[in-house]
């Protein structure tokens, strides 16, 4: 019930975005989404609205820390970002 | 996002579980939230992969689950009534009232219709002035605000014929229930990661340190909720009691304060009955009396309802975490996700459908 997804904006009108996933679009809605957003952003998206912009640094960190802890292998690559 | 990917990863996960076994010593009981946690928890086995004396037990984290009977029972006699069409997220529509549930009144000539956003709903009332919508609200404080935004713009934009039946709960009443209910001997719990997105962590706080509860924040992929359990376990074995977020690329510690103003202009809280629970002291949103004429129970008379639960089901006993789905009679018996009894059976997310799911023997 509380699922979100994350999407990619790929067109801005207003308070409606159009955002992307695996090839498929669909609007959201900007609403209630604090922070500011631009084309090619990530956004967490619920029920139609943008709950939360994605924060592809604290998204790599993460993966860093498991590497780290030598949970992730170390020659898995080095590219964890938002593609 | 090819970042997800790496959450997944079979090899990762029985490198954390190793390191998870390496530092627990201690009995800890540990309760997820959310019904997406459950999901994630059955669909990956994480409860079989845990050491023994972790345990994983589900708690109030779907909200179809805890609305009670009433609450079906509203929204079922606004759906007969002639002029009004229902707009709903599909979840709704098949969780037994009384006697009835929405899915059998749309087979009897209801006008029900299925959702994606609140916006559909409010869309389907601009796109036809002679027709009277009603939303049914339901979810906690990641889809409270979402309604929220709808209802203030129907009154920017003078609709006139679209409402809100408000059933939305918010969490943390119910989980202040569950660390004053000495019984449980909760350990931990595993946050739910979208309604931390909108409340933030500061309601977790009270939890850690009045009741020495730690509380961690979880993403819903499978690495994340085994790194939440990780520091949940160590903070045990070191006798903590924090708020952490392990979610930290959908959380902020500060939650969404702009979806938070949304709710809180539009909705206010009230007392709320929760299936298992009873009545929580401001654990429910009514519509405030600004948006008064998009409240669907002021708008609409709906005749007063005489609940009834189903005869054997112990949805609420689950719902605390008291007894898990086998302890029930029903269980794969009479009670299954293709004839569902119980609240419980009928979500996806519910933990009796997820016991049935990837448990079933």
């Amino acid at each position: 019930m509380c699922l979100g997804i994350p999407m990619q904006i790929r067109r801005i009108d207003g308070n409606v975005a159009e955002a992307a996933l695996s090839g498929t679009t669909r609007p959201v809605y900007l609403d209630i989404l604090g922070e500011e957003v631009r084309v090619g952003d990530y956004v967490i998206v619920h029920a139609g609205f943008a709950i939360h912009k994605i924060d592809e640094r604290e998204a790599g960190e993460t993966l860093d820390l498991f590497r780290e802890a030598g949970i992730l292998d170390l020659d898995s690559g080095t590219d964890h970002g938002v593609h | 996002m090819e970042y997800i990917d790496r959450y997944r990863d079979p090899e990762s996960i029985e490198r954390l579980v190793a390191q998870i076994r390496a530092i627990s010593r201690k009995q800890a009981k540990l309760m997820e939230v959310c019904g997406t946690h459950t999901v994630t928890i059955g669909r990956n086995g994480i409860r079989e992969i845990l050491p023994r004396h972790i345990s994983l037990i589900s708690g109030p984290g779907c909200p179809v689950c805890v609305t009670p009977v009433e609450a079906i029972d509203r929204a079922v006699a606004l759906a007969q009534k002639q002029d009004v069409t229902i707009a709903t997220f599909g979840d709704l529509i098949r969780v037994p009232g009384s006697e009835t549930t929405l899915l059998r009144q749309r087979g009897e000539g209801a006008d029900i219709r299925i959702v994606y956003s609140a916006y559909d709903a409010l869309h389907l009332a601009q796109e036809d002035g002679g027709r009277q919508v009603v939303f049914l609200g339901i979810g906690f404080e990641t889809t409270a605000p979402t309604v929220a935004a709808v209802i203030r713009r129907a009154k920017e934009t003078g609709v006139r014929n679209f409402a809100v039946l408000s059933m939305h709960k918010v969490l943390p009443p119910a989980l202040m229930a569950l660390v004053e209910s000495p019984q449980l001997g909760i350990d931990g719990f595993i946050c739910p990661g979208h309604v931390t997105t909108i409340i933030g962590i500061e309601p977790y706080e009270t939890i850690a340190d009045d009741f020495h509860v730690p509380c961690v924040v979880a993403g819903f992929e499978p690495l994340d909720v085994l790194e939440a359990v990780g520091l949940l376990v160590r903070q045990i074995e070191m006798g903590e009691a924090r708020v952490e977020i392990q979610y930290r690329r959908g959380v902020s510690p500060d939650g969404n304060p702009k979806a938070r103003a949304v709710m809180e202009e539009v909705f206010e809280p009230c007392d709320s009955v929760w299936r298992g629970f009873g009545l929580l002291p401001k654990s429910g949103l009514r519509i405030s009396d600004s948006y008064a004429d998009f409240d669907a129970t002021r708008k609409y008379e709906i005749a007063p309802v005489n609940p009834r639960e189903p005869e054997g089901c112990i949805c609420g006993d689950i719902l605390r975490g008291l007894r898990q789905p086998p302890d029930c009679p029903l269980f794969q018996t009479t009670c299954r996700p293709d004839s569902p009894v119980g609240a419980c059976m009928v979500s996806s997310e519910g933990t009796c459908a997820a016991y049935y799911k990837y448990y079933r023997r």
